[in-house]
């Protein structure tokens, strides 16, 4: 991980992945028909652990991932880089689907993602989960879960993985790829 | 705006060959679903220029565009009808001026990708020129060969061995996928009569097919042209068969992971004289389904992030930058 100011440990994302647990099951009240799809490629092991909390409390849920790239409103505005391939564990329509992210910005991502979801079928809801909402919005799309608020300027961005939360500079990470988050 | 295109595997490294293939990984994805259909290049014009008949390739590339949302165009005329030079050329400009982002070009002559991506700013994808390259046929037989063997539990192009069978001299399949191949590592064997060999070789060669058989991982038949069966390169169509067919007997000694591809569309009784159908690894068909996918692929690789010269896309400038 890129050095920068830890705002989170791995204990904290522990910590938050357990509540975030609790919370989608207590919305989702006996979790039927309740499918966990993560956006690739930041939010898939977010998804996982939380599959697994949600499994170790309560029962096991279909985990999956979904690839937006084809989907992005940015396209021939930046090189797209695909992240794994879609892989949804069961039918979306009918399912109540939680969108799985690792950091919520502008926005773009989940609407790309709803769109995506949308040719897979119809579900009854989807709602969305993030590790860490950083702000500034570009649509008007909301969190249902959250790990963390985190205040940021637009020149700075937010690193997320299983040992914590790190924001950096944007000006060290401007030469990767996926941009800024 | 820098040009992009895919004309020959020159146009792509071996890096480039193996994203386009994970990109193709994305592309089968869509081509799964109950609505294969992605929103990608909405707003994109392809323009299929096809100055030699092809039906299988038009349509692969027609389907494939349509499935990423792009608007397509097609135009299909004989060669002999616009084959001088400056009428071409005022096809190309005529068509460019109105809007097109990509053109798919087929021609009987070796090279007329290279000189229409001179001509224009938008992306040449060449989909077979003369006897010289066809490399989206390349790309979805190496994906068909990636996929098929994974399946079949084996991996990497490391150590695989392909023999590609018949007129290898005239085939600008055989050109595009022997290159390809032997960039990404696997050992190349083309077979067939003396006669049909490239005068450069482009790989070690043989005329004994039953000899080689036993060392094959994939066997790739060439369609036979039927004109040049009776011509002094080739006597007779039985004896072509007798020696270089997929014969009922040659089938039962290939091993039960060997794959038999062909680019269609086959000469039944010619290259191949046992029904595909009932060869446990023919995978003709995949390979037909997994072009649209390739295809799919190379216009997404070109035409999807053309207005930023930043990051690697898989597929070089080809010199024509502007």
């Amino acid at each position: 991980m890129t050095e920068g100011k830890r705002v989170l440990g791995p204990d904290d994302v522990r910590r938050a992945t357990t509540r975030m647990a609790h919370e989608i099951i207590e919305r989702n009240r006996g979790l039927e028909r309740v499918v966990l799809v993560g956006l690739q490629r930041g939010g898939v092991w977010l998804a996982d652990s939380l599959g697994e909390e949600i499994a170790r409390i309560g029962q096991p849920v279909p985990v999956g991932s979904l690839d937006i790239s084809l989907y992005r409103d940015d396209i021939g505005r930046r090189p797209v880089v695909p992240g794994s391939v879609s892989s949804l564990p069961s039918e979306i329509d009918g399912a109540r689907v939680v969108l799985v992210d690792d950091v919520l910005y502008t926005g773009r991502s989940v609407k790309a993602a709803l769109d995506a979801l949308n040719d897979y079928g119809r579900p009854d809801s989807v709602q969305l989960a993030v590790m860490v909402d950083r702000g500034h919005r570009e649509l008007p799309i909301r969190p249902d879960f959250v790990g963390k608020n985190l205040p940021t300027s637009l020149g700075e961005s937010v690193e997320v993985d299983r040992d914590g939360v790190v924001i950096v500079d944007a000006a060290e990470t401007s030469a990767r790829d996926g941009g800024s988050r | 705006m820098s040009a992009r295109h895919l004309r020959g595997i020159d146009d792509v490294g071996a890096d480039g060959l193996l994203r386009l293939l994970d990109l193709t990984d994305h592309m089968a994805e869509v081509g799964r679903r109950a609505n294969p259909k992605v929103p990608a290049l909405r707003g994109r014009t392809v323009c299929n220029l096809f100055f030699e008949d092809s039906t299988r390739t038009r349509m692969s590339f027609d389907t494939a565009a349509k499935r990423l949302s792009a608007d397509t165009m097609t135009l299909a005329v004989g060669s002999s009808s616009v084959n001088k030079g400056e009428s071409l050329r005022d096809t190309v400009e005529t068509l460019e001026a109105m809007g097109v982002d990509a053109f798919v070009i087929r021609h009987r002559s070796s090279g007329v990708p290279w000189r229409i991506s001179e001509w224009c700013t938008a992306s040449v994808i060449n989909a077979g020129d003369g006897w010289h390259q066809h490399p989206t046929q390349a790309l979805l037989d190496l994906y068909t060969i990636r996929a098929e063997r994974a399946a079949r539990g084996a991996e990497g192009f490391e150590n695989l061995r392909v023999g590609i069978v018949g007129d290898i001299r005239h085939s600008r399949v055989a050109r595009s996928l022997t290159e390809a191949l032997v960039l990404l590592g696997a050992s190349v064997l083309h077979i067939g009569p003396r006669t049909l060999m490239p005068p450069t070789p482009l790989a070690p060669s043989t005329d004994d097919l039953d000899a080689a058989l036993a060392d094959l991982d994939v066997v790739y038949l060439l369609r036979m042209q039927l004109e040049r069966i009776d011509s002094a390169v080739v006597p007779t169509g039985e004896e072509y068969s007798r020696r270089f067919a997929l014969t009922p007997e040659r089938a039962k000694r290939l091993g039960e992971n060997v794959l038999v591809m062909h680019p269609g569309p086959i000469n039944r009784g010619v290259e191949i004289t046992v029904d595909p159908a009932y060869l446990p690894g023919s995978v003709i068909t995949q390979q037909v389904t997994n072009g649209i996918a390739a295809r799919m692929a190379v216009l997404f690789d070109l035409l999807g992030g053309v207005d930023l010269d930043v990051g690697s896309p898989a597929i070089g400038s080809g010199g024509a930058a502007s």
